[in-house]
């Protein structure tokens, strides 16, 4: 076996039973855990495709932002102090029944697919030649990646917050005595 | 390459196994004699107030929105850095104009008090 494919091999194993341990978990923050090991899974795969970009980008955004922001909403729970918060699930045979039924589907779809595979070799240094068409031929859509961002922040901040002012003033006589205490002592 | 990646797989294969090899040793040497006392949340000498699980502030959230959007920037910075010598100043305008589109979000969010701790 060519060490490709025992990498490959490995990778599948890691992210399948990563990802299993994310639905089975019975404590939220470990299915957290998990699911970050599973995305860390998903760049080595980019790794052996030959998209070493893909694979730093996949890095940065889910393994470092994503998990993060999941992480943080686990943190933020209102719940989570009274360990009232029950982590089973409760539809477990109805969701098995849902899933055995779209692996079916998608077995059966892969079967009746041909699946065409390119013959080009892969191109070498991939983010150098995405860094000369950026700045060169793609200068406009580049610079409205920007701009994207920029709606995708303020966005975002609205959403999450209408106004600072009002809000934290209800907030802060909301949020329980001890929890504040303690956070106060850590900062 | 995908052959240059073999280097990053034993780090990671060594650093993995490193501290789980530790764990485990640690598991097996070490005594056991729990008193409730040693298994109480450690907080500094003083005696814990409730459990460690505690809901923490919702204003953190605001902080890891702003950092996701800056994170997204950063890995178009990548290509940006490995062609930027060839390109010269060309490329040093461009980004700068990428980066100063972005910073009018960051100072939106400090004008409108998202970034205010009170």
């Amino acid at each position: 076996m060519d060490p490709i494919t025992l990498a490959f091999l490995a990778l599948a194993f890691l992210i399948i039973v990563a990802s299993l341990f994310v639905v089975s978990s019975r404590n939220i923050f470990h299915s957290a855990i998990f699911l970050i090991l599973a995305l860390f899974g998903v760049a080595g795969i980019f790794v052996l495709l030959e998209a070493p970009f893909l694979a730093a980008a996949q890095v940065l955004i889910y393994v470092g932002a994503i998990s993060i922001l999941m992480i943080f909403a686990v943190m933020l729970t209102a719940r989570i102090a009274d360990g009232q918060l029950r982590y089973t699930n409760e539809q477990v045979p109805t969701g098995l029944l849902v899933s055995l039924g779209l692996l079916v589907v998608m077995l059966y779809s892969l079967w009746q697919t041909p699946i065409p595979t390119s013959a080009a070799a892969p191109v070498s240094g991939a983010g150098r030649k995405l860094g000369e068409l950026f700045l060169t031929q793609y200068v406009l859509p580049f610079e409205i990646i920007s701009v994207l961002l920029l709606t995708a922040l303020i966005g975002a901040l609205v959403i999450a917050k209408k106004d600072p002012r009002a809000a934290s003033a209800a907030d802060d006589s909301a949020a329980d005595v001890p929890a504040r205490e303690r956070e106060r002592a850590v900062v | 390459m995908v052959s240059d990646f073999a280097a990053v797989a034993v780090f990671l294969v060594l650093g993995a196994g490193f501290v789980l090899f530790n764990f485990l040793l640690a598991k097996l040497i070490r005594p056991s004699a729990p008193t409730p006392i040693k298994l109480s949340t450690y907080e500094c000498g003083e005696s814990p107030v409730g459990s460690a699980w505690i809901q923490f502030n919702v204003r953190f959230y605001l902080f890891a929105l702003i950092f996701v959007i800056f994170d997204v920037e950063v890995v178009f910075l990548f290509p940006w850095a490995i062609v930027y010598r060839s390109l010269g100043l060309f490329a040093l305008v461009e980004m700068l104009i990428f980066l100063a589109i972005l910073i009018f979000g960051l100072f939106y969010a400090w004008r409108k008090g998202f970034l205010r701790w009170y």
